[in-house]
């Protein structure tokens, strides 16, 4: 345990330095720092299981379990997954009423850009997700909105997040101190308890990944959204990432909040921006 | 609409081992809807590989089985290039039918 | 005095089963004030699930006119309410201690 965490500290102060060495900005100890923070997480993790290679933090629960990871890899040679990934392909193609599609609201055609969302709008002063502006991209073409956390919401970012496969994570903070702020609220709602339980994200994600929970094994936070959207065997169906906050959330005895919420938002941005540069594997296949 | 049925039929040399993805509901009739109502059971009875118009699998099911069901065997006998037909019926009549080659 | 001792007692055992026994009124009051901590854990976004589903107890006790346990629930309600209260306060610093630095 000592050595661990003289270990941590170590590489930390070697992190804040290395920061301090490439950025203009000075270093304060009550002072947003995302790329520092980013780095603290991501040695946190690199040092706590010292064997898992870099890239595969993002298979989640099978990076902490041999064994699993042999059966998911066969799982993998006909994935569960395979039904939402073709319905995203057919409805991503297929025009809106009024002729235009979704490509026409996304950069790049919408493919190959999984990798840059969440984001932070600087006009709205808000983060905006890929669920939250495929909604928006259906509702400026007269679309009703989807439902946030499976179905249809979930096989069209199974589908973006398939073009983008490998791609390494490159989420922008930009120097707003809206941004900032976002960020920041996301990392507190990340650590905060909450719920009947007294459960944090952190407690399960950060404290405990690869040790069981009931029959589970838990995933480590680093990386976690990489995967999304998945397919989990327990709900029999694909999920999306606010599927995955309102669940996490209720099962701690917590009352969700509405999907696409402020802090859901947040937290998915604080998430993603501490995986910067851990490639994208969704969509996903979960038990 | 694309096929209900995902094929992959690959020959090893005597053996050919072949993985299916049926995408069906598989409703017990046990289970309830949000609004109370049970849903209704609806789920495959009888799943047929046919190989060389020779029966190789043929699986009697009931709702113990998952929703999308997956399988997987393996059968000698068959060389690359042939065709592997593979239908289901279900307890509500419905069906479908697929061929892929091996490869 | 010395009988109107004996009748206190009296009354008090008479009046005794009624006091224990809650009403209509012992339960809209501490349905009230569980409702009020209910929307104020709420307001600091830390509701729990257990809040909601044993305030919605109490009104079906209540509902079925078994205000004993209305009242019983509608007080555990209270307390819930109150701990997510607390559980969101003392974190609004202590989540600090948990973060990776």
């Amino acid at each position: 345990m000592k050595t661990r965490s003289a270990l941590l500290l170590g590489s930390l102060s070697a992190a804040l330095v290395a920061f301090a060495l490439t950025s203009p900005r000075v270093v304060a100890a009550d002072k947003v720092d995302p790329a520092a923070d980013a780095k603290a997480f991501q040695n946190f993790f690199f040092q706590k299981f010292p064997e898992v290679k870099h890239e595969d933090f993002v298979n989640g629960p099978y990076s902490m379990n041999a064994d699993m990871k042999r059966q998911w890899q066969e799982k993998e040679e006909f994935p569960p997954y395979e039904f939402a990934l073709d319905a995203g392909k057919e409805m991503f193609a297929t025009p809106f009423k009024n002729g235009k599609t979704y490509a026409d609201c996304f950069p790049n055609g919408g493919v190959g850009i999984r990798q840059t969302y969440p984001y932070f709008d600087e006009k709205e002063g808000k983060v905006v997700t890929l669920e939250l502006a495929l909604n928006r991209c259906r509702e400026a073409n007269g679309e009703q909105p989807y439902s946030y956390v499976k179905d249809e919401m979930a096989s069209l970012t199974a589908y973006m997040a398939f073009t983008s496969r490998g791609k390494p994570m490159d989420i922008r903070i930009p120097d707003d101190p809206r941004a900032l702020a976002a960020f920041e609220n996301g990392k507190r709602y990340f650590y905060t308890r909450r719920g009947q339980m007294n459960f944090s994200c952190a407690s399960c994600h950060v404290q405990s990944p690869g040790e069981r929970i009931r029959a589970e094994v838990l995933a480590p936070a680093l990386g976690i959204l990489n995967a999304m959207p998945i397919y989990r065997s327990e709900w029999s169906g694909m999920g999306t990432i606010s599927r995955r906050f309102v669940t996490c959330n209720s099962q701690t005895r917590a009352v969700p909040l509405e999907p696409q919420s402020d802090e859901y938002r947040d937290v998915e941005y604080f998430l993603s921006y501490v995986a910067n540069g851990l490639p994208i594997s969704g969509p996903g296949a979960r038990p | 609409m694309a096929s209900s049925i995902r094929v992959r039929a690959t020959s090893n040399g005597d053996i050919t081992e072949v993985q299916a993805l049926i995408q069906h509901p598989m409703d017990t009739g046990l289970v309830k809807d949000p609004k109370g109502e049970v849903i209704p059971a609806h789920y495959i009875q009888q799943l047929t590989f046919e190989c060389n118009g020779k029966d190789v699998f043929v699986a009697d099911w009931g709702t113990a089985v998952s929703k999308d069901p997956y399988v997987k065997f393996s059968f000698k006998g068959a060389k690359k290039g042939d065709d592997l037909k593979i239908s289901w019926t279900d307890n509500k009549g419905a069906s479908d039918t697929t061929t892929a080659k091996i490869a | 005095m010395k009988r109107s001792l004996p009748l206190a007692m009296l009354l008090a055992l008479s009046l005794a089963p009624a006091a224990r026994a809650a009403n209509e009124a012992d339960y809209k009051a501490a349905y009230a004030t569980a409702e009020a901590a209910s929307k104020e854990a709420a307001g600091l976004r830390n509701q729990w699930t257990t809040t909601v589903t044993t305030l919605a107890a109490a009104r079906k006790a209540a509902d079925g006119g078994d205000f004993d346990r209305a009242t019983a629930a509608a007080r555990e309600a209270e307390a819930l309410a109150k701990a997510s209260i607390f559980q969101a306060n003392s974190e609004k610093d202590a989540w600090k201690a948990m973060e990776i630095r």
